[in-house]
């Protein structure tokens, strides 16, 4: 019955497939016969994909999926004209199938028993080594059903935009290949029921980052960008590997469910192992989710196009760490003390990134160093042990954040490219669209009450206050945070959209709102923003909190602990300061750089340092640079001296002393056959005597 | 009796040293062809002495396959060395070492 979630991940693989080969002979089958067969032989590829899909399948599923299908084939054999067209409808069709087909699982899920939401589908078998037995199988519960919708849902929309932002590109069909690999393999991420597998998607969604980063490559820096990316990620994958080794020693099994089922019984509470497994994840999560120490690469990976940003950089991929989290519950609630690491350093990413966010002046890397913050949120709640809570917020940060970037991309469409905020100003008149929708997003992510931000930041900020994990510590960083969300995001949005107009005459008269085809996913995304947090309403205001029991059967393994009772009263006035914290942030705001705008300025001139500090986001690149990359260069180098001369020369030295040993011993050889006759007589002699 | 057997067998022994020397002293191929027919004979002749004192006739047996083998060798070297001489217009070993390292 949910044999079809198989497919989730497998159209975005077919829709990577063609786009790529498409992409690779384009053009050598332009204005060609041989285009319209190859073109046809890629639809009749496609065609047979789904033809052993629908034998795979009950009848109804098949017949989503083969509309689209039978529309793309045609307009693969007869749209050869227009062929970008063509990568657009495979690209953004195979996500959408996605979708739909994940919607059904939802649909499905929710109409069984909460106790039996838990279904494993095998695909095929994958590795079989001493007591090691390995699927290639997806699991479908709560948590997994939420990330396969975000991924699939926010993944579609922002296909959907792509084909506006990125009309006209050369490389048109390999961003529609890159893309829809990376949808993919996060829907593999997110789907396995095994940590090898999930690693597999880990890896995967890395390199698809890689590559989307860099994806104009002709530029070094994207180049460089990308590079950092991957490596940075590397450290804390080797955390994560070195984690699903240290399961399997344990429990000698490397699935889901049998390693959380037997946690509490095989490891003692606040053991060594368990703390060690869950920290050494927690590295992992660190470097994929851009967390103190690790965060340094998300910043640089906005050279890629902003779609990508959007996608992988806010919505999905740098989500993955708190997912995973979330994911090993049932081992992290064993250590206590792992649980507080996360709870810390989300919480001190949280603050740190805002703060940096102050004074940046690139229009998406504001939006990065906030979602470093966010995503600081979110570890903040799953490492006070909310995890719901956690991923809630992942969920409405994936609709604003993706919104504000997509939004962002709409506003350096309308400049020309331009990206610094400083040089923007009273867009508000031009692009009136994409400011409602802009707007719309920073009230979503400074907290404003009735929109979804403050809904999952307000249930973070309560569990920080009154789980048996949390403390009034974590909140009071959590609640300074908001605010700081609040002034900074309201900086980004009133230096871009009001003031005065500080572009040059050229941009100015350029400036035009975007087409309707990326407009469109960002009302999707605005109303998700809006009405999203409405399925997680906190229960003290009433209302059944459905995300929340929706969740709770992921959580059954997890030990449980005796949460303490507060009153209602208290978590209203929780919540009434968070607000009031939010909305002196946006106040300071108004005041700096709408009322008189000269503030920011002369305090940049006053607290010089500070000012130089936090632009230069505390040099912690430069620091990083002297205290590990340079080292490593270093090391590197002297590595390379050691290969070149010790191996290389040990190498060459055998062949070489072999060589001369043979010139030698050949002399022995003369081709007169009576000294031969000599050795073998004289051999004789020494024998006999 | 030993005395009699000695005296074969000290005869097999000059005639195979006679056969030895001259492949090590001298240069002419078909010289050093007939030395190693001289060494074969030398050998045959221990054999046939051992076979005959030890009344066995597995000595015997070896003679008759040696000397089916140098007939066969013979065959076959003359051919090679007649060959060589018209290659090269001489079978003076010296000019033969063509096969060296």
């Amino acid at each position: 019955m949910f044999d079809f979630i198989v497919l989730i991940p497998l159209f975005p693989l077919f829709g990577a497939f063609l786009n790529g080969i498409y992409g690779v002979f384009r053009n050598k089958w332009a204005n060609k016969p041989s285009h319209t067969i190859g073109v046809a032989a890629i639809g009749l590829a496609f065609g047979l994909v789904l033809l052993l899909v629908y034998k795979m399948l009950s009848v109804p599923i098949v017949l989503l999926a083969l509309v689209p299908a039978l529309g793309a084939f045609l307009n693969f054999i007869f749209g050869y004209k227009w062929s970008d067209k063509l990568v657009s409808i495979i690209g953004v069709g195979s996500v959408g199938i996605s979708f739909v087909l994940s919607a059904l699982a939802l649909w499905k899920l929710i109409h069984l028993d909460p106790e039996a939401r838990f279904i494993e589908v095998v695909f095929y078998k994958w590795m079989v080594s001493g007591n090691l037995s390995l699927d290639v199988a997806f699991l479908l519960d709560p948590l997994s059903a939420v990330m396969i919708l975000v991924v699939t849902g926010v993944g579609f929309l922002i296909h959907a935009y792509s084909m506006g932002y990125m009309h006209n590109d050369p490389s048109y069909p390999r961003f529609f290949s890159y893309l829809n690999l990376f949808v993919f393999f996060m829907l593999i991420l997110v789907m396995s029921n095994n940590f090898p597998l999930m690693f597999v998607g880990w890896e995967g969604v890395g390199l698809c980052s890689y590559l989307l980063i860099g994806f104009w490559f002709e530029d070094d820096y994207n180049a460089y960008a990308g590079n950092k990316a991957f490596i940075v990620n590397r450290i804390g994958d080797f955390g994560f590997i070195l984690a699903i080794f240290l399961i399997f020693v344990t429990f000698g099994t490397l699935n889901y469910k049998d390693v959380f089922e037997t946690a509490s019984r095989a490891l003692p509470y606040n053991g060594f192992t368990v703390t060690a497994i869950t920290l050494l994840l927690f590295l992992g999560a660190t470097g994929k989710s851009a967390q103190i120490p690790l965060y340094v690469w998300l910043p640089d990976a906005m050279a890629g196009p902003t779609p990508v940003s959007a996608l992988i950089h806010a919505a999905t991929m740098v989500t993955a760490g708190v997912y995973m989290v979330a994911r090993c519950n049932a081992l992290y609630t064993l250590a206590p003390v792992s649980l507080a690491v996360v709870a810390t350093i989300g919480a001190l990413t949280a603050i740190f990134a805002a703060s940096m966010g102050f004074a940046q002046k690139d229009i998406k890397r504001i939006l990065a160093y906030s979602t470093i913050s966010q995503l600081g949120y979110m570890f903040l709640g799953v490492g006070v042990a909310a995890f719901s809570a956690g991923i809630f917020h992942l969920v409405t940060h994936a609709f604003f954040k993706a919104l504000l970037f997509l939004s962002a991309g709409s506003v350096i469409h309308a400049m020309g490219g331009e990206q610094d905020v400083m040089k923007m100003g009273g867009l508000k008149g031009h692009i009136k669209k994409t400011f409602i929708v802009s707007l719309v997003g920073t009230l979503a992510i400074a907290g404003a009450p009735g929109f979804s931000g403050f809904f999952s930041k307000d249930e973070i900020l309560w569990q920080a206050y009154s789980s048996p994990y949390g403390s009034k510590f974590l909140w009071a960083i959590g609640v300074i945070t908001a605010g700081m969300t609040a002034f900074y995001m309201f900086r980004w949005l009133f230096l871009i959209f009001f003031g005065e107009e500080r572009m040059d005459h050229e941009t100015k008269h350029h400036i035009h709102e975007s087409p309707n085809s990326m407009l469109i996913p960002l009302y999707v995304l605005a109303f998700l923003s809006i009405f999203g947090g409405y399925m997680g309403v906190p229960e003290s205001l009433g209302v059944k909190n459905y995300f929340h029991h929706f969740l709770e059967p992921v959580t059954q393994y997890a030990y449980k602990v005796e949460w303490p009772h507060y009153s209602h009263a208290l978590e209203y006035t929780l919540m009434i300061v968070s607000v009031a914290v939010a909305f002196a942030g946006f106040a300071l705001a108004y005041i700096c750089y709408i009322k008189d705008p000269s503030i920011p300025v002369k305090f940049g001139e006053k607290y010089r340092t500070l000012y130089k500090w936090v632009y230069n986001k505390y040099f912690v690149d430069e620091f990083y640079g002297i205290l590990f990359v340079k080292g490593l260069l270093k090391t590197c180098f002297g590595m390379r001296a050691f290969d070149e001369k010790a191996i290389d020369g040990a190498v060459n030295g055998t062949g070489k002393s072999l060589y001369w040993s043979s010139i030698l011993t050949g002399k022995l050889q003369t081709g007169y056959i009576y000294h031969y006759v000599w050795g073998i007589v004289l051999g004789l002699l020494i024998l006999l005597f | 009796m030993i005395s009699q057997m000695n005296f074969f067998l000290i005869t097999g022994l000059l005639i195979f040293g006679i056969g030895a020397t001259g492949l090590l002293i001298r240069r002419n191929l078909i010289i050093c062809f007939m030395s190693i027919e001289l060494m074969l004979n030398g050998v045959n002749l221990v054999f046939v002495t051992f076979s005959h004192y030890l009344n066995s006739a597995v000595g015997m047996l070896y003679v008759l396959f040696i000397m089916a083998l140098a007939a066969a060798e013979v065959a076959i070297g003359l051919a090679i060395i007649l060959l060589i001489y018209r290659l090269k217009g001489t079978v003076d070993m010296d000019s033969l070492n063509t096969m060296k390292g």
